[in-house]
This record gives structure tokens, C-alpha cells and sequence, in this order.
């Protein structure tokens, strides 16, 4: 486990209210360097928002968000957007740019950048495509003529072709069969690894979840109400999470759906 | 009672309003203010142009022909009573150039152009494009907002220099050839009566305009909510504004151009 003691990502008492409804109040968080931390909760229980809150595309009501040290929320615009270059981002649906082609969606961060040419982004985007095992002929396609699975991986492509020392991941194998699911979990844990960095993945898919991750944490009423090794998420001991996990019906959580 | 809900109604109305007014206000400053901070994207640009000028370009010329035909048609029926058939040519050219070009090529446009980039934005944002391309080091508002307002305030005038000429080209061919009045009198009176000055107010309520479609399309496409309906909503919306902004704008800006 981690030698340095700073987390790469510390969250204390992260607060978002929308409306009247608070759905996020009151979160702590640690995510050690180099590690994969999975969050795990109910649909809109506030997964996504936690994560556009790290991402600076929600603006958090309360509370401290630190990437190596410092807040990121008392930050400058540009500190902001330069912080943000560190960080890629699986969206929960792809959010591949479907007005060009995949290469382009492969290597928009790099052009934006402005870090190399075309032509070498071309090349880039093909190498980063086998990576996540798609031929460098995909790239030539619009991403609406992709299968799911294909989509995904595209994403996952776009997302570490900066090669960023922060991966955020959202719901990565939804609406995948659980063959596609597990092969896109192997993909994640290689480019994690072979990036060296530190991940946050969220998931409701408990195969998933164990594969991914490190550590997990369950996110519940706006609250992470239980954190340990990924591992013991089948045997935690916590009521809220042992319901999750199991899928039981009866529990602490179906008292929130009926409210 | 019923008074102090109608007047709590109003008061609600006017608050709705204002806030939506001062949103649009910051939204069109902040997307002007990337059109003159690098980075460029000329692709986009270039993207945007071509939708506005190139692909509107055969609906706003069938509008134009065929509002210059109509009008000569009917100022014909007035004039030739007090046998002042020359008016003809002079009515068609300043209603083309000055009300009629800049009105019904913004109007055709806001329901092609506008329209459409209200649904694509509007897309994207329900998709998380939006939300992604600002993690990849790009600000939508640059990358997305910025070039559509620029094209649209550089194309429209384009158009509308097409939409005067075949509007006037419409009058001329009613006018010779189902009125028989003589084609080189027609032209006489047409290039004697308009003046630069007509010609130039109409180009800049076209700019205005311009500016306008696209300010709506991207205002209320960036700002969709809730999936497809959302985007639905969001796409009806920037024609309908669109719409009354021309309208009242053309009033507004013909007092300010004419009224002295
Ligand atoms: N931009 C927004 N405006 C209003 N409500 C939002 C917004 N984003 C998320 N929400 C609400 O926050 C809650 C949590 O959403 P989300 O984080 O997407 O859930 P999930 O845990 O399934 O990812 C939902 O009830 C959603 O309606
Ligand atoms: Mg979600």
C-alpha cells in the first residue's frame, strides 16, 4: 500500500443540494496515491455528481476538494483548467463528439493541447486504439456507427491518451453483457497500471467492482457510509452495503425508496 | 385577492423574465469575448459559415424571388389606378433591401439554422459532450459558442446580398414580363431610388440578426435539460425567441437608422 502519506484525493464534507433535494451532504473521502478506489451506490444517489464536483463541472455547495495537497475549489481558472489536463474522464454514456471522426475523439485532448500535429495525433490515436484492442481502422469510423462495447473503449481511448495521473470512471460497464463488461474491467486495470495511476471508479456492478478496485466505498443518503479493501465488499459487516451487495430487498435502503 | 395573485402572477412573470434576459446577456458577452481570445477554431467557424450561408442558401433565395414578385404584383394594383406605374421598381428594391431581405432571410434562417444548432447543442449536452470536452482541455464555450456567433453575424449580410438581388430580379421579371412595363425603365428606377445607405442598414440588420439565430440557438441548446423532451423544448424555444428578436429588432433598428 501507499508510502506517501498525503491522499491523491482528499474530500472532506462535500455538500450539493439541487433544488430541494441534498444530494451529496456531507462526504469525506480519501483515495491513496496510485490506487483504484470504487464508489458504489444506488442510481442517483449522487455518483456522478461526486465526480463532476472533482471534475470542476459542478460547482459544490460546501466542503474541500484537495488533489495532491492542495484545494481545488479556492483554485484559479487557469490553475483549474492546467489541474483538469492530469485528469481523464470514462463518461457514464461515452460522450463520444459524434460530428467527428473516432481518431479525432481519441486525440481531441492532444490537438487541444496543441501538443503535436494532425498527422502525429493520427498516428497517437492509432496506438492508443490497440491498446484498448481495437484495430487503428476503427478510427476512421463515426463513432454512431460503434457497438456499445466499441463506444467504451473509444471513451476509455479518449480518456488516457494524455496518459493523466487521474482516471475517473463512470458506471464503466452499464449496459454491457457481462462478458464485454469484464473485458473493459481488464482493460481499465491495465491502462491503470500501466499509466500508474490513481483511479475512481463507480459502479453498481459488484463483479465489477472487485475487479476494479482497490478499495470501495458505498455512497448513501449523501454520506460514504462504509469504506475498506474492495475485496471484503461481499462480507463488509455494514447493513447498508451487505443489502447492496446482495441485492436484498429488504434493508436500510428500501426505507429511503418508499419515503 | 384575485387582484394580489394576478399582480403576485405578473411579478413572477417580470422576475422570470429579467433573469432569463441577464442570462442571455452574460452568456452572449462571455461567448463574444472567446471570439477575440485565441485559441481559434476555424474548423468550427468554417463548420458554422457553411451552415448558415451555403446550405440556406436555395430556401432564402425562393423567399426573396418570390417576395420581390408578389410585391410588384400588388404595388402595381395601387399605382397603376393614379397611372404611376414607375413607383413599381422603387417599392420593390427599398422593401427588398431594407425590410424584406433582412427579415425573411433571418426568419428562414432562425427556423433552418438556429433551430438545428440549438438540437445539436442540446444533444450534446444531455450526452455529457459538453461536460466532456471540458475535460479535454477545451472550453465549450470557446470551441462551441464562440465560432456559431461569429458565423452567424458574418453570414447573414452574405445572404442577404443574394436576397436582394434576386428580389429585385423577381420584381423585374413580373414586372416586364406579366405587366409589360419596359424592362430599361424598370432597371432606371430601381439603381435611381435605393441608396447606399438602404442597402447598408439592411446589411447591418442582417449582421444583427445573424448574430441573434445563433445567440439563441447555442443560449438555449447549452442550457437544455432532461434528455430529448429537454432538447425538444430547448429547440423550439430558440426558434420562437429568435423569431420575436428579429421582429422587435427590425423595428427598433429601422428607428434607429431612419427615424431622423
Ligand atoms: N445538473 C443537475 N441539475 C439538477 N439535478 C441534478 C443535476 N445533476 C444531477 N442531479 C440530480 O442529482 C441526483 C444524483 O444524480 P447522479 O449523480 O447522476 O446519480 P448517480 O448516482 O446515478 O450517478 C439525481 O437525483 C439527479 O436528478
Ligand atoms: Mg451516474
Amino acid at each position: 500500500m501507499p508510502t506517501d502519506p498525503i491522499p491523491k484525493i482528499r474530500i472532506r464534507g462535500l455538500r450539493k443540494r439541487f433544488g430541494d433535494k441534498q444530494v451529496l451532504d456531507g462526504v469525506d473521502l480519501d483515495v491513496m496515491p496510485g490506487t483504484s478506489m470504487v464508489v458504489i451506490g444506488g442510481s442517483g444517489t449522487g455518483k456522478s455528481v461526486l465526480l463532476k464536483s472533482i471534475l470542476g463541472l459542478v460547482e459544490p455547495d460546501e466542503g474541500t476538494i484537495e488533489i495532491d495537497g492542495r484545494n481545488i475549489l479556492t483554485m484559479s481558472r487557469h490553475e483549474r483548467e492546467t489541474l483538469n489536463r492530469q485528469i481523464g474522464m470514462l463518461f457514464q454514456a461515452g460522450a463520444l463528439f459524434d460530428s467527428i471522426p473516432v481518431w479525432e475523439n481519441v486525440a481531441f485532448g492532444l490537438l487541444a493541447q496543441q501538443k503535436m500535429s494532425r498527422d502525429d495525433a493520427r498516428k497517437r490515436a492509432g496506438e492508443v486504439l490497440s491498446q484498448v484492442g481495437l484495430a487503428a481502422s476503427v478510427g476512421d469510423l463515426s463513432p454512431a456507427e460503434l457497438s456499445g462495447g466499441m463506444q467504451k473503449r473509444v471513451g476509455l481511448a479518449r480518456a488516457i491518451a494524455a496518459q493523466p495521473s487521474i482516471l475517473f470512471f463512470d458506471e464503466p460497464t452499464t449496459g454491457l453483457d457481462p462478458i464485454m463488461g469484464a473485458v473493459i474491467d481488464g482493460l481499465i486495470v491495465d491502462c491503470v497500471k500501466r499509466l500508474g495511476s490513481t483511479a475512481v471508479a463507480i459502479t453498481h456492478d459488484m463483479a465489477s467492482a472487485v475487479r476494479i478496485g482497490d478499495r470501495a466505498a458505498m455512497l448513501h443518503r449523501g454520506k460514504i457510509v462504509w469504506t475498506g479493501p474492495a475485496a471484503d465488499l461481499l462480507q463488509s459487516g455494514n447493513e447498508v452495503v451487505d443489502q447492496f451487495t446482495h441485492g436484498r430487498r429488504d434493508g436500510p435502503i428500501q426505507m429511503e425508496l418508499r419515503k | 385577492m384575485i387582484v394580489l395573485d394576478w399582480l403576485a402572477a405578473i411579478g413572477r412573470a417580470a422576475f422570470a423574465i429579467c433573469r432569463t434576459t441577464g442570462a442571455v446577456a452574460l452568456f452572449g458577452a462571455e461567448g463574444v469575448s472567446h471570439i477575440v481570445r485565441p485559441p481559434y477554431y476555424g474548423r468550427m467557424f468554417l463548420r458554422a459559415f457553411l451552415e448558415f450561408a451555403y446550405f440556406s442558401l436555395p430556401v432564402v433565395a425562393l423567399t426573396a424571388v418570390f417576395s420581390g414578385m408578389v410585391i410588384a404584383l400588388q404595388s402595381y394594383t395601387g399605382f397603376s389606378r393614379f397611372n404611376a406605374e414607375g413607383a413599381v421598381a422603387s417599392i420593390v428594391v427599398l422593401s427588398v433591401v431594407r425590410e424584406l431581405g433582412p427579415v425573411l432571410a433571418g426568419l428562414m434562417v432562425a427556423g433552418r439554422v438556429g433551430a438545428a444548432m440549438a438540437a445539436e447543442l442540446g444533444t450534446m449536452r444531455v450526452t455529457d459532450q459538453i461536460d466532456a470536452l471540458g475535460t479535454l482541455s477545451t472550453n465549450p464555450m470557446k470551441y462551441l459558442v464562440a465560432p456559431r456567433l461569429l458565423a452567424g453575424t458574418l453570414a447573414l449580410p452574405l445572404l442577404v446580398v443574394v436576397a436582394d438581388i434576386l428580389g429585385v430580379a423577381g420584381g423585374y421579371l413580373v414586372a416586364t414580363v406579366k405587366l409589360g412595363l419596359s424592362p430599361s425603365a424598370y432597371l432606371n428606377n430601381t439603381f435611381n431610388f435605393v441608396t447606399t445607405n438602404d442597402v447598408v442598414s439592411g446589411l447591418a440588420k442582417a449582421a444583427v440578426f445573424g448574430f441573434l439565430i445563433a445567440l439563441m440557438g447555442c443560449f438555449h441548446g447549452y442550457n437544455s435539460k432532461g434528455g430529448a423532451q429537454g432538447v425538444g423544448a430547448a429547440t423550439t424555444s430558440a426558434v420562437v425567441m429568435a423569431s420575436i428578436m428579429i421582429l422587435a429588432g427590425d423595428y427598433v433598428l429601422t428607428e434607429l437608422f431612419f427615424a431622423h
